[in-house]
């Protein structure tokens, strides 16, 4: 490890594969990566949204990026991790193939998304990096949970509107 | 033989019981640490004379026995003919420890004494220089009998002062056998006037015969209580002097049934109780208002309906509070346990630790009181175990040689925190950053500050201590007393001073939302109905079940129908009990609405701790919040009135 | 019936006394110890008092010895509950104005006996 001072800011991500391709997660935002464990369903939930699990104590959902993607779900090896994230005080864990490793992502070579057509859903992404062979799609962690664009958006957004009024 | 069920008094015998052996155990250990107090030799007798009067008293035979070696041995110390050693002590604490798990035994129903319980029965009765024996064997009476006793009584005056009565004692005699009264005397010569008698003195000597077959010692048994109050002379009537075999033959032990698990109780001071009798008269005198409102209603009365409505609620929520305070209790009981714990910790580790406890009186909810005690000791351990350092160490540290623990447990707005607070060398900052890197959690050139230090220690796994001790052991870390402190709603932190020790401080919410749980199967899942809501569960046949235009179904309950919500369809559960007469309708009360809740089966009822699904997720309907079962497995709670509108709601799609 | 006060600091054998008691249909008061028994006896008479030996504060022996300092408690029966192994006790609890003794452990019916003893 370098002792030397960085000229661009380095954004270090956790990366993980998904349906083949490779995703990176800002590793400030992750709590702990958990081996695949059954969870509890919640019922009237949109179906990415696979269930809660106990998280010392904390009732935390889980979200299955494929099916958020709108993939489907091949089902759940000894691979398929959950990635527990936090966004603000709030965690939630994103179920992912397998996880690969740490990327330094310098923030002067991240480029902006382009058009992927229908294999990603580019709303949840906020750029790539790529040094040649490899290419990780940023996540957006926040407007995963964030709810504006998805469907259950109002019903995500109400307890938080409820503590502001209140 | 007797009609009182002694077993109903077991359970208060046992919880007293135990809260006497924590007495003993402190008075012990502030017996060791050279208090020489009196009162607490009388403490410690005072507690094992209970426990063996209770024993005895309630069957637990082996305890009794126990205890009577034991308070043998206590007597000596309390008459100052046997000192207060260290090795007496220790035995001491051992016996408390034995007597803990004799008790437990006993609850449970299995045999009592083991081993451990017997070899230190027998090492106390060696050193009382007695023989070990099972119980006292009864006295043997003598195998005289005869054709009748003659016996002269002549009282004291004072007998009569001392409760005593004469005529009972022949009332008693009279019992055994034909009393006859051969000759009665004035004790005084000449006889008092009449009116110097003294009424409250005797006045009257007797002469009487007993005839019957009768022991002498049955005579002698009648006049017990006055020996020393009178003068008393039996003579046997005539001598036969045939020996005759002992009545007494030992009664074959009956076999005691197994003790049933009896619900944990609370002892609730009367000012709480005081304080509920308070609060419900106040709902008794709205509700009598809101009647009359209601009774003799006009739209001009709606501002008094609303203040009634207002006080309803006011008092209700009141009311809330306060029962829930009813499960507030001191700390002090798990406080308690740390002396001696830390004592042995002491003697073990070869350190010198002062333990300063402070709040013991702080009141907590009962679950965090049961819950909180491995954390803390968990915390302790690590203290003494990894904090503090040995006498050598400190000196040569320039600290004082002995080490400060302090707990301490205070409340802070609606919070109950407590602390547990070393003087030792605090987090050691090195190898936990070289632990750390080891296991990828930082990089060389990150620089983390004291907090971030802090807070991997509570990484899963994580523990810099290069050997397991057998008294932290390994595996087991700060990551569990994260869990276990977070299970309760609470959060636990850490401050570190290289070499000037740790504040670990545990904040725990004051009281917990708890809800008595009726735990129901639907297909794999398992969801939980308050059972404060449940009115009755019941199989119902296939041709019970009525349908309506609009898809819904009706029940036969009672006189009536009533609605079923089949939950299965509602929450959209796969591989349920769809066929009715296969599965469970529980009817529940929502608002004033009943409805039937079909279910696959039941499967417990819980005490469950409430967990908000809003502070990670969002509000879902038809769940009220989730709580954590005894798996770690997360379980819902169904929020009656949120799936019968659900119900309503799928019925008109 | 005679009104009956049962001192004791354990709760199991104090429920068990006076359940027993009242089963039989005696009037019981409780106290836990020697000073609220003097506090109850300075409040109103009792038939017949039953006092264990060992408690904390005001033990049966002092309680009987106050007791018997009462006018109103000059003849009043006294019972104190003793074990076997408290010879003294008995001795004591004489001196001090007892009426008589119960030994521990003692079933109902040997409570129901030495209370009719006394109180019948």
């Amino acid at each position: 490890m370098s002792q030397s001072q960085q000229p661009a800011r380095v954004l270090q991500q956790l990366t993980f594969t998904l349906a083949g391709e490779e995703y990176g997660i800002d590793i400030l935002s992750v709590r702990e990566i958990r081996a695949w464990s059954r969870v509890t369903r919640i019922p009237q939930t949109p179906e990415w949204v696979l269930g809660v699990l106990n998280l010392r104590g904390a009732i935390v959902p889980v979200m299955d990026l494929r099916l958020r993607f709108g993939m489907t779900r091949e089902g759940y090896g000894p691979d398929t991790v959950a990635v527990v994230v936090a966004v603000g005080e709030r965690l939630f864990g994103i179920i992912a193939d397998s996880v690969a490793d740490v990327f330094d992502a310098r923030e002067d070579q991240i480029k902006p998304v382009p058009d992927l057509g229908a294999v990603v859903d580019t709303r949840f992404l906020k750029g790539l990096v790529g040094d040649g062979e490899r290419m990780i799609l940023l996540l957006d962690v926040e407007r995963l949970v964030r709810p504006e664009e998805a469907e259950a958006l109002d019903a995500l957004l109400a307890p938080v509107d409820v503590q502001a009024v209140a | 033989m007797s009609t009182v069920d002694l077993r109903q008094f077991h359970q208060t015998f046992f919880e007293e019981s135990l809260e006497g052996l924590d007495a003993m155990e402190q008075a012990l250990l502030a017996l060791e640490n050279g208090a020489g107090d009196s009162e607490l030799v009388h403490t410690i007798f005072r507690a094992a004379h209970s426990i063996k009067g209770g024993a005895a008293t309630f069957g637990f035979s082996d305890l009794a026995a126990f205890t009577h070696v034991l308070e043998s041995l206590l007597d000596e110390l309390r008459g100052g003919r046997r000192a207060a050693d260290a090795e007496t002590i220790e035995l001491l604490l051992q016996s408390v420890d034995c007597m803990r798990g004799m008790l437990a035994r006993s609850r449970d129903g299995g045999a009592v004494a083991d081993a451990a319980s017997e070899s230190l029965r027998e090492r106390f009765a060696a050193m009382l220089g007695k023989p070990v024996a099972g119980s006292a064997a009864g006295e043997a009476g003598p195998g005289l009998s005869a054709d009748g006793w003659r016996i002269r009584f002549r009282p004291l005056p004072h007998l009569l002062r001392t409760g005593n009565d004469p005529l009972r004692i022949f009332r008693e005699l009279a019992g055994h056998g034909a009393l006859v009264v051969k000759q009665v005397q004035p004790l005084q010569q000449p006889r008092p006037a009449f009116a110097e008698l003294d009424p409250t003195a005797a006045a009257l000597g007797w002469e009487l015969e007993l005839h019957g077959d009768i022991p002498r010692s049955r005579v002698e048994g009648a006049f017990e209580w006055v020996d020393g109050d009178c003068e008393l002379d039996i003579q046997l009537l005539r001598d036969r002097r045939a020996p005759r075999p002992s009545p007494d033959t030992a009664a074959p032990a009956a076999v005691r049934e197994p003790a049933a698990h009896e619900a944990g109780s609370i002892r609730v001071s009367i000012a709480k109780v005081d304080a509920l009798i308070n609060m419900v008269g106040e709902l008794v005198i709205t509700q009598s208002m809101l009647g009359d409102i209601g009774e003799h209603f006009s739209v001009d009365r709606l501002a008094r309906l609303r203040e009634g409505l207002a006080q309803l609620d006011r008092t209700t929520r009141e009311l809330q509070e306060s029962v829930m305070r009813i499960r507030m209790l001191p700390i002090g009981a798990v406080f308690n346990r740390f002396p001696r714990m830390v004592r042995d910790l002491e003697h073990r580790l070869g350190k010198r630790v002062k333990l300063e406890l402070r709040g013991e009186s702080t009141e907590v909810d009962k679950t965090v009181l049961e819950k909180i005690g491995d954390p803390l000791v968990h915390l302790v351990r690590n203290a003494v175990d990894h904090g503090l350092e040995t006498p050598a160490e400190r000196v040569a540290a320039g600290k004082p040689e002995v080490g400060t623990l302090r707990m301490d447990a205070r409340h802070e707005g609606g919070n109950v925190v407590v602390e547990v607070v070393d003087d030792g060398a605090g987090l050691r900052r090195g190898p936990i950053i070289a632990k750390a890197m080891q296991r990828g959690l930082v990089r060389a050139d990150q620089r983390l500050d004291d907090q971030e230090l802090a807070e991997l220690i509570f990484q899963p796994g994580f523990s810099t201590n290069a050997e397991a001790t057998d008294v932290s052991g390994r595996g087991v870390g700060m990551d569990v007393v994260r869990r276990n402190v977070n299970d309760l709603g609470g959060s636990v932190s850490v401050r570190s001073r290289e070499g000037g020790g740790c504040t670990f401080t545990i904040v725990l919410p004051l009281t917990l939302a708890i809800i008595e749980g009726l735990v129901t199967a639907v297909g794999a899942e398992r969801y939980i109905v308050p059972l404060i809501a449940v009115v009755e569960s019941l199989q119902v046949p296939a041709q019970g079940v009525r349908h309506v235009a609009g898809g819904g179904e009706l029940f036969h309950f009672r006189d009536g129908w009533l609605p079923l919500v089949r939950l299965h369809a509602v929450f959209g559960c796969s591989d349920a009990v769809t066929a009715i007469e296969q599965g469970i309708v529980i009817v529940v009360e929502a608002g004033a609405r009943r409805v039937g809740v079909l279910v696959d089966s039941l499967v417990g009822q819980h005490q469950t701790v409430i967990k908000s699904l809003e502070s990670h997720y969002r509000r879902v309907e038809g769940i009220s919040g989730a709580t954590i079962a005894s798996d770690g497995s997360v379980a819902l709670i169904v929020d009656i009135g949120g799936i019968v509108r659900l119900a309503g709601r799928r019925k008109a799609a | 019936m005679p009104k009956i006060l049962a001192v004791d600091d354990s709760v199991s054998m104090r429920n068990m006394v006076s359940f027993t008691l009242r089963g039989a249909g005696h009037e019981v008061h409780e106290a836990p110890d020697g000073n609220a028994a003097l506090a109850a006896a300075r409040q109103e008479r009792f038939d017949l008092v039953l006092a264990d030996v060992n408690m904390p504060g005001m033990d049966g022996i002092s309680l009987t010895r106050e007791l018997r300092a009462l006018p109103a408690f000059a003849g009043v029966p006294i019972l104190i509950l003793t074990t076997e192994s408290d010879v003294d006790k008995k001795k004591e609890g004489k001196a001090a104005g007892a009426t008589g003794w119960l030994v521990k452990p003692f079933d109902p019916d040997q409570l129901l006996a030495t209370v009719a003893r006394v109180a019948g």
